[in-house]
């Protein structure tokens, strides 16, 4: 018994974790269309902000909260830079923007190096979050738990945002119809900018809570960016509660066959088993229903 | 142009070729020089192939490392079982130092030099097969596959770190004998070598019918608009899935010379970022022409060793910017710019690429 709990609660840590690093994708990828390779590498930067900002203030457990807020908009301005000065070329070449922002992640990786060195830097984690809690007799670390309680608020946040706030309906509306948007007197380049500047900022939060679980390095990004990209495709474009539900039941699947298997025979059964659900669901669990013959 | 001026150019282009691969390099480049040509040739077969898939077939296949991987894995495989058989031992030298005293199963088939020559040709044009048909058939195109290709990348390289049987991320090297002969021998390397210079020539003589057959035609109409092919009364899967076999069959063989002639095969070789680099002298070659790619991949891979000796850290920024460039502002890649200065063609037509071979056909 406290062996599926546990793997249940390990899944569900890793489910967070993949939630976090594809939730500002959804908006990107799922939503404007744009993959985008470089958020692998913001993710990092939101790492390496935690880092930063711990040497900063080293004081204490306030330095995680100050890392999260600075994170985002590390993150944020990172991506509606990205926006500005590439991605707004290329919407209607959706594959290019696949390589042309893998070159800025790239670069952005060769940055990390040289400028933090190649070996792996560590963020000490509060004092607050040091220890496990004991649930059904598996004990699960603080940290995880959290990373879990994090994943959930920036569901909630965002869904609240695109529901609920104007600049969320302005994004929506040029997501759904860029014409009609224009013609209502939305901006859509400005709603464009705003779009990526929410996504990429979710992935600066990403990273910052990545340092709870383990150390910084310059390809600390690009480990979690694949998985990322499968949970969007899995959940279905531009779907938030498709996310939610393809990230948790990736992770809760990968913690069980990675038990009674090994990790990386459990990445190729996984891999395999998202191509055999592509088969039944090509769009993903929550297709966005169209017209279109495609 | 007429179709016999044509042909008369291809085969005139053909021959220059084989004199300046058989004749004048070996005759002007030292032996390690022609060695790391034969290295650039290996990437160049590869380049070959996407350019049929990517360029002419708009799939962007990010998991060419994959097919690659496979090719040069089972040479690799078939080389250490030699090397250990000479040697009189059970098993490849890396297994005993790991305690392993019996050839895991799937290593078995491969002690014979036909199954390997036979798996080299057949098992990555198989997976792709599979993959094809799984992906294709169900209409998952454009950024699912260019996502489902590159995760099939991470699950290989991940496979491979992990088994112990593989090397690990150590690969496998070392390798003394190629089917027989020494691969010191300077002579043997000189072979390789031509070996690795006919396989490209032979594959860009087959991609060549490819492109210029109406299948070529129909490649390049699924790429632009599908659903008019569709209704034509083809099944575009079927096209699809005939470039990407065809170039994955195309970096297995690439893979299986890349490793007698490099000497290591490692995960590194066949991982996410290998797979997407490959994709870069096909881009500034320009992608949809047949010779862009190949010499778009030879002067990649020439730029690569020169640089990465002097600058370090240097290299990835220059792949990085040469990726946000030629992507970003000349999706035609250089083969473009000529086409730019012999025709006014507009090279920002809406999700085209240019596409100069064809282009200079119609006069």
């Amino acid at each position: 018994m406290d062996v599926v709990v546990g793997q249940l609660f390990t899944g569900l840590s890793i489910g967070s974790i993949l939630l976090l690093a594809a939730l500002g994708l959804s908006l990107t990828f799922g939503q404007m269309g744009v993959i985008n390779m470089a958020h692998g590498e913001f993710i990092m930067a939101g790492s390496y902000t935690a880092y930063v900002v711990q040497q900063l203030f080293s004081t204490g457990g306030a330095s995680l909260f100050i890392s999260l807020i600075v994170g985002f908009f590390v993150g944020g301005a990172m991506g509606a830079l990205l926006e500005v000065t590439l991605i707004r070329r290329m919407y209607h070449r959706p594959l290019d923007t696949l390589l042309v922002t893998f070159g800025v992640g790239l670069i952005l990786q060769q940055c990390a190096r040289d400028i933090f060195g190649a070996p792996a830097v560590n963020v000490v984690s509060p004092g607050w979050l040091s220890g496990g809690i004991d649930i059904l007799g598996a004990v699960v670390p603080k940290t995880r738990i959290f990373i879990l309680i994090l994943a959930v608020i920036c569901v909630l946040a965002l869904s609240f945002a695109l529901a609920k706030t104007p600049m969320g309906r302005r994004i929506r509306a040029v997501v759904q119809n860029r014409d009609l948007a224009e013609t209502s007197g939305i901006s859509s380049r400005r709603t464009d900018i705003s779009t990526f500047f929410i996504g990429s900022g979710l992935a600066g939060v990403a990273g910052v809570a990545l340092t709870l679980i383990g150390s910084t390095s310059s390809t600390v990004g690009q480990s979690y960016l694949i998985d990322a990209f499968l949970v969007v495709v899995v959940g279905g474009l531009g779907q938030i509660k498709g996310a939610v539900i393809a990230a948790f039941a990736l992770g809760i699947l990968n913690s069980f066959i990675e038990y009674s298997t090994t990790a990386s025979i459990a990445k190729v059964i996984v891999f395999v088993l998202i191509v055999f659900f592509l088969q039944a669901r090509p769009q993903g669990l929550f297709a966005v229903k169209t017209r279109s013959l495609v | 142009m007429s179709t016999f001026v044509q042909q008369r150019r291809a085969w005139l282009g053909f021959a220059l070729a084989a004199v300046l691969l058989f004749a004048v390099a070996p005759a002007v480049l030292s032996e390690f020089r022609l060695n790391l040509l034969g290295k650039f040739i290996c990437y160049a077969i590869v380049a070959v192939g996407i350019g049929l898939a990517w360029g002419r077939g708009g799939m962007l296949t990010l998991g060419q490392g994959v097919f690659f991987g496979l090719g040069a894995y089972i040479m690799a495989m078939h080389l250490k079982i030699s090397d250990a058989d000479l040697r009189g031992d059970a098993v490849p030298d890396f297994m005993s130092i790991a305690g392993i005293r019996e050839l895991p199963s799937y290593w078995v088939p491969f002690a014979s030099p036909l199954v390997t020559i036979l798996g080299i040709l057949f098992i990555p044009a198989l997976v792709a097969l599979v993959l094809g048909l799984g992906v294709f058939k169900r209409r998952v195109k454009g950024a699912y596959f260019a996502i489902l290709s590159q995760a099939l990348a991470a699950a290989f390289a991940i496979l491979l770190v992990g088994q112990q049987t593989t090397g690990g991320s150590n690969g496998l090297n070392r390798f003394r004998t190629f089917f027989g002969f020494d691969l010191k021998d300077p002579a043997n390397k000189q072979m390789l070598f031509f070996i690795a210079a006919g396989v490209l020539l032979a594959v860009v003589a087959i991609t060549r019918q490819l492109m210029y057959s109406r299948y070529g035609e129909l490649l390049v109409a699924v790429r632009d608009q599908e659903e008019r092919v569709r209704f034509l009364g083809y099944d575009p899967a079927n096209v699809k899935i005939v470039a990407y076999v065809s170039a994955a069959f195309f970096a297995g063989l690439a893979g299986a010379l890349f490793v007698p002639i490099v000497g290591i095969v490692s995960p590194n070789d066949v991982g996410i970022v290998p797979s997407i680099a490959f994709l870069i002298g096909v881009a500034i070659g320009g992608r949809s022409t047949l010779l862009g790619p190949v010499l778009g991949a030879l002067g990649v891979a020439w730029a690569q060793t020169t640089l990465s000796e002097q600058f370090p850290s240097g290299w990835t920024y220059a792949q990085g910017l040469m990726f946000i460039v030629v992507v970003g502002f000349f999706p035609a890649g250089v083969a473009g710019l000529f086409a730019l200065r012999s025709r006014k063609k507009a090279a920002d037509e809406p999700g085209a690429v240019i596409d100069v071979e064809e282009k200079e056909l119609v006069t």
